[in-house]
């Protein structure tokens, strides 16, 4: 652990940039890292504590359905192949570094760009808090409970990322990696002295039989695909939409970079099987939470069947696992704040260096934040949580993700479409009882993110928001146009979105901001609310 | 990228779809090494999903004559 620490205060110094005051170096580490390092933070920041202690609680818990979250990992690494190469050129062409300023420019609208940032924070803190459950978990299978252990851990995270930025959580990644890849392997190892996945898949089949909850299993209820399904598709769609999906990404030195990345991500994909396997293996051999939080499964596990200098690696791994992500979506929300709301709409002259110095603050809260959210809502599902989170990050499709297609929709109507999808959103959400094991309703709402259809049938709430959110979307769209509403106007070309390293209109984003070829700062303050449009005309050479 | 390299993109149709066909892979057997075919039918998707990217990757490659 302490060597961690160290490792993220030295990152500080890792390709030490001219000024590390900008923004740009702050939070997307001068955009120039390669192959190796953008893989290892990808998988560092989408591969998450979340993943690896919350899905195999679900499989613990009911089977199958907690198998979701592996074809949910599989079907993002073909879309961020096209998506995330489109995004990275559009970005960089204009100097993003959020979906809300993409948005904004898209759509001509500076509104919607900010309706995006608050909507990604709002989800973002759930998520955040998440990998802080989790670590929470952690920490109390090895004895620390309660709540100054947790804090004392945000805090150390916290100062490494004030300081470093985004190198901090990258090279920390390379560590994570390292460490989950012993405890994998020491894992299978373990499987295979306790009689091989075959007597862990029966003996879970065994004790799935015993309980009176018709959902779990080794297989999906014939009435289970849909709700599997929507949970699959809806996630796949929002781990694209949430803030801190473009800044892994924007790192990246060049396109190539990010496709081969996005065809190397599926091993991940795998290391996550493993591990949601592991959630099958704990129950067959009857491994029991603590204090029937289902998140201490894997600790617990590790704890009973590792040795224990093999268990203070997992739990290193565990640890770092959760931090890393913490910090790379606490920067993301940060910047969406700092982009779309500070520099919009409260600050408009604002400096470079204010603008990192408000996004390191911001990011600062949202951990703290996330941090009291924990404390004060019973995480009994900590799956639930990132779930209500990604019913609202959904909703931001349109404007985001369908954006990087297509310029078609009406300012007006993606507005009204994203409160419309929220709107759906919450309500049903708020209507989900929880219900313990035996199906008797413990708490009255927020109960989960599964509608259920009556007959046994559920379907994800995101799914049906999103759906709501694009009719709206679309007819309002067609009658604005009807009624001869101007657009916005779209401040992006066809060609943005196909732009390479070594393109002689991509430019750094200091360039951008201040207009000095060198990248001096000069704390020339910005005059207009985005960063100045390399015009067509300017092109001609 | 040419329009014509583009065509490769469809591609990743496959391995986009094939983790989703879960009325398909909902049964226990074959088992592969104790683990139901419903598990390890998505590590398949996995491997699947690493190829055809790479081979998309390879042929979409640009600066290439």
């Amino acid at each position: 652990m302490t060597g961690v620490v160290l490792l993220g205060f030295g990152a500080a110094r890792w390709r030490r940039p001219a000024d590390p005051y900008h923004l740009e170096e702050w939070s997307v580490g001068g955009r120039a890292f390669g192959n190796w390092t953008i893989w290892f933070l990808l998988g560092g920041s989408m591969y998450s504590a979340y993943t690896f202690i919350a899905v195999p609680a679900l499989t613990y818990g009911v089977g199958a359905i907690g198998w979701f979250a592996v074809p949910f990992a599989i079907v993002t690494t073909p879309l961020t192949f096209i998506f995330t190469t489109r995004a990275w050129s559009v970005a960089r062409r204009h100097g993003f570094l959020t979906h809300s300023e993409f948005a904004a420019a898209r759509f001509g609208s500076p509104g919607l760009g900010a309706l995006v940032a608050v909507t990604g924070i709002l989800a973002t803190i759930p998520y955040v808090a998440v990998q802080l459950i989790s670590l929470q978990a952690v920490l109390r299978t090895v004895g620390f409970g309660g709540e100054w252990p947790l804090l004392a851990a945000v805090t150390l995270v916290s100062i490494c990322t004030f300081r470093s930025g985004l190198r901090a959580p990258a090279l920390l990644s390379v560590v994570k990696d390292v460490l989950l890849g012993w405890m994998l392997i020491t894992a299978a190892l373990m499987v295979a002295m306790y009689g091989g996945w075959g007597s862990a898949f029966r003996g879970a089949a065994t004790r799935f039989a015993a309980t009176p909850n018709p959902a779990d299993g080794l297989l999906l209820p014939e009435t289970g695909h849909l709700g599997f399904l929507t949970l699959v598709i809806g996630s796949a769609l929002a781990i694209f939409a949430y803030p801190h999906a473009l800044v892994g990404m924007l790192a990246a030195k060049d396109r190539d970079t990010v496709r081969r990345n996005a065809a190397a991500l599926p091993v991940y994909c795998m290391a996550l099987g493993l591990m949601a396997m592991l959630g099958v293996f704990a129950l067959a051999r009857g491994v029991t939470p603590a204090d029937g939080d289902l998140n201490t499964v894997v600790p617990r596990l590790i704890h009973e069947y590792f040795p224990s200098w093999s268990a203070g690696v997992a739990y290193a791994a565990l640890s770092i696992a959760a931090l890393i992500p913490a910090a790379v979506m606490s920067i993301a929300a940060a910047n969406a704040f700092t982009r779309s709301l500070y520099r919009t709409y409260l600050r408009p002259n604002a400096t470079p260096e204010a603008e990192a110095w408000t996004s390191r603050w911001v990011s600062l809260v949202v951990k703290f934040g996330a941090a009291a959210l924990i404390l004060a809502v019973d995480p009994a599902f900590s799956v639930d949580l990132q779930l209500i989170g990604g019913v609202l990050i959904l909703q931001t499709i349109p404007a985001v993700f369908l954006g990087l297609l297509t310029p078609w929709f009406h300012r007006a109507a993606l507005t009204a479409g994203l409160i419309s999808g929220l709107v759906t959103g919450l309500v049903m959400l708020w209507d989900i009882p929880k219900l313990d094991a035996t199906g008797r309703v413990v708490a009255e709402h927020f109960g989960g993110s599964s509608w259920s259809l009556g007959d046994g049938r559920s379907i994800y709430v995101g799914v049906v928001a999103l759906a709501v959110n694009l009719l709206v979307t679309v007819v309002l769209t067609l009658l604005v146009r009807a009624a001869g509403v101007r657009d916005g106007d779209d401040r992006t070309r066809p060609d943005d979105y196909h732009a390479d390293a070594g393109d002689p209109y991509l430019k750094r984003l200091d360039e951008l901001i201040d207009g000095l070829p060198t990248g001096g700062s000069g704390g020339r303050p910005i005059s207009a609310p985005y960063p100045p449009h390399h015009m067509p005309e300017q092109r001609v050479p | 990228m040419s329009p014509r390299s583009r065509h490769w993109q469809w591609l990743l149709v496959i391995p986009t779809a094939a983790p989703l066909l879960t009325p398909f892979a909902n049964r226990i057997e074959p088992t592969l090494f104790g683990v139901p075919f419903f598990f390890w039918y998505q590590f398949a998707c996995a491997l699947l999903a690493m190829v055809v990217i790479t081979v998309v990757y390879l042929a979409t490659r640009e600066g290439r004559p």
